[in-house]
């Protein structure tokens, strides 16, 4: 395996967890309620931080600067799934997006924390603690709101049908996912789908919210290539655009 | 974040509540105030007393929760990493405080939901300073660090008040405050001693938001009257004057320090009174901006209805099964 092919690994996940905290930490002082508010943000705050652990790494790497890198790339250049990048659009939908990014994310740490690569796995080690909570948090949320009342249970059920396709884009194969994959990295995107099928209609069959046939949903794909949904680059623009002013200033 | 502002209006002191009080309780509730003893939630106490403190530690949560707004604006902005998270924690940290002042509050008989319908309706007041508008990513830092200041200062007063709930809230409130202004310090030193395009930011925002920050306190003591049981029930421990002074005192040598201008040139220590002059504040403009017509008011209580609005079909579903008699343990 090459490094280029770690490198595109570590990007994924880094955008990934950048992208949605930044976008989870839209919900900061207008959440649905206030407990809710301060959870949401904590998370948010976890998602950014885990980020800057894997820009570290890549920068140990010899890649730019973690500011540099999540600071002054485009769009085309971020390797996150459409899917973290959509709008928060109501609670319901962020909370879905929560529950099943958390879940894939959860079953990919644990993975990479067998990874041979100690810097990789000593991450991986770390985060999967905190992964833990997020799921518990989301898990505890869809199964009580779902069996709330009818009003709830329709919202999760539709945010979950439009969220479904672009979720499965998380497990989008890189080109170098053989490689990875045969060099032991952990064992690839298409494990940590098949295990995430299996935890998530776990917890909805209890929250008592329907899961389509997998066969009938066209997973939403590009984004691990640069191909990205029109919500990206606003999202780029206005997470640099103070950055942007200087640069080279110190902030 | 909170200023003594508009808590003290005169009108809302109304000694007729007191006639009703049996006197022996008065007395017995004013001589353990005396003694210093905290009043605990189940404890006798005048319904002036509640009253106010309901008033206050209601507009005190309400500060925090708006006040999440103007400097909330600025994370998905924040210039870098370290600032980003830094700006997180800390608004997170604001929102943490209206959670516990609610709970404060709601000791005294008030519920949330109904602190909550009286912030947006407008019939409950907020710190005025979050009626004006963050510009730019400078105006946030002096937030940060000057806003935050004057509320610790505001804050540490209040926390040797006479009313338990409160006061605890206060104690970890302060504590969480003092790491605010570390970090809204550290980002001001960055721009004031940065490149000329960050130290004219940041010279601007001291302009934008000197005239808010000397309005913050409230309005002078030679205005405001009709105080003086608060004082003696330990409601109110510190006159507005008395904390813009002590807040000049600590802050202003430290503005001029890292080379920032004060836009009033009257502002100075008189070294015989040991006090600081200035230019008498603009308290027409207070007025006007307490009373619904400032900069940002539609805006700041159209945002928190929208986010009520948006996150009721949330309560409703947790409260669903709490009522009649299908009441179903949560799941877990």
């Amino acid at each position: 395996m090459t490094e280029e092919a770690l490198k595109d690994l570590l990007y994924k996940i880094a955008d990934d967890l950048l992208i949605l905290g930044h976008r989870n930490s839209e919900w900061t002082g207008v959440g649905p309620l206030l407990e809710e508010d301060i959870a949401f943000s904590s998370m948010a705050q976890d998602k950014v931080g885990q980020s800057l652990a894997f820009y570290d790494l890549l920068h140990q790497l010899g890649e730019q600067e973690p500011d540099t890198v999540a600071f002054t790339r485009n769009a085309e250049q971020f390797h996150n799934s459409q899917f973290v990048e959509l709008p928060i659009g109501e609670y319901d939908f962020s909370l879905i997006r929560h529950f099943l990014y958390d879940h894939a994310d959860y079953i990919r740490f644990s993975m990479l924390a067998e990874c041979p690569i100690e810097e990789v796995a000593q991450i991986a080690r770390k985060l999967k603690g905190e992964i833990k909570y997020h799921v518990m948090h989301a898990n505890t949320w869809i199964k009580q709101l779902a069996s709330a009342n009818e009003e709830a249970h329709d919202r999760l059920q539709n945010s979950l049908n439009e969220a479904l396709p672009y979720a499965l884009g998380m497990f989008e194969p890189s080109k170098f996912e053989n490689a990875i994959v045969e060099a032991g990295v952990y064992p690839g995107e298409q494990a940590v789908e098949d295990q995430w099928k299996e935890n998530i209609a776990i917890v909805l069959e209890e929250a008592g919210l329907n899961l389509p046939k997998w066969n009938t949903l066209e997973p939403v794909f590009g984004g691990r290539y640069g191909t990205h949904t029109k919500h990206l680059q606003p999202l780029v623009e206005e997470m640099s655009e103070v950055f942007r002013v200087d640069p080279t200033a110190d902030w | 974040m909170y200023g003594g502002g508009q808590v003290f209006d005169s009108s809302s002191v109304n000694n007729e509540l007191l006639k009703d009080e049996d006197p022996q309780k008065l007395a017995e509730f004013e001589a353990r105030i005396e003694r210093g003893e905290k009043i605990e939630p189940n404890d006798w106490m005048p319904k002036l007393y509640r009253k106010q403190l309901v008033r206050m530690i209601e507009q005190h949560g309400h500060s925090e929760i708006i006040g999440a707004l103007p400097e909330g604006t600025w994370i998905t902005r924040a210039p870098g990493f370290k600032r980003k998270l830094a700006l997180m924690a800390k608004v997170q940290d604001e929102v943490g405080h209206a959670q516990l002042l609610y709970g404060a509050a709601e000791t005294l008989g008030k519920s949330r939901e109904q602190m909550i319908e009286d912030l947006i309706t407008g019939k409950s007041k907020y710190s005025n300073i979050f009626n004006y508008p963050t510009f730019t990513w400078a105006d946030s830092c002096f937030i940060s660090w000057l806003v935050d200041a004057g509320a610790i200062v505001n804050q540490l007063a209040n926390a040797r008040g006479s009313y338990g709930p409160y006061c605890r809230a206060l104690d970890r409130i302060c504590a969480e405050e003092s790491f605010h202004l570390k970090y809204g310090h550290h980002c001001v030193i960055h721009l004031a001693t940065g490149t000329p395009k960050q130290r004219e930011m940041m010279q601007e925002a001291v302009n934008r938001w000197w005239a808010p920050m000397m309005h913050f306190f409230g309005p002078s003591d030679k205005m405001s009257t009709h105080t003086q049981i608060l004082t003696k029930w330990k409601v109110k421990m510190a006159t507005n004057d008395e904390c813009r002074q002590q807040f000049l005192d600590m802050y202003v040598p430290k503005i001029w320090e890292l080379g920032l201008t004060i836009p009033d040139e009257n502002l100075k220590k008189n070294k015989e009174t040991g006090e600081w002059e200035f230019t008498e504040p603009d308290w027409e403009e207070f007025k006007r901006v307490i009373n619904g017509d400032g900069p940002c008011n539609k805006e700041r209580l159209a945002v928190r209805r929208t986010a009520e609005e948006r996150g009721a079909w949330v309560r409703r579903a947790l409260t669903a099964k709490t009522k009649g008699e299908e009441y179903v343990a949560p799941l877990a």
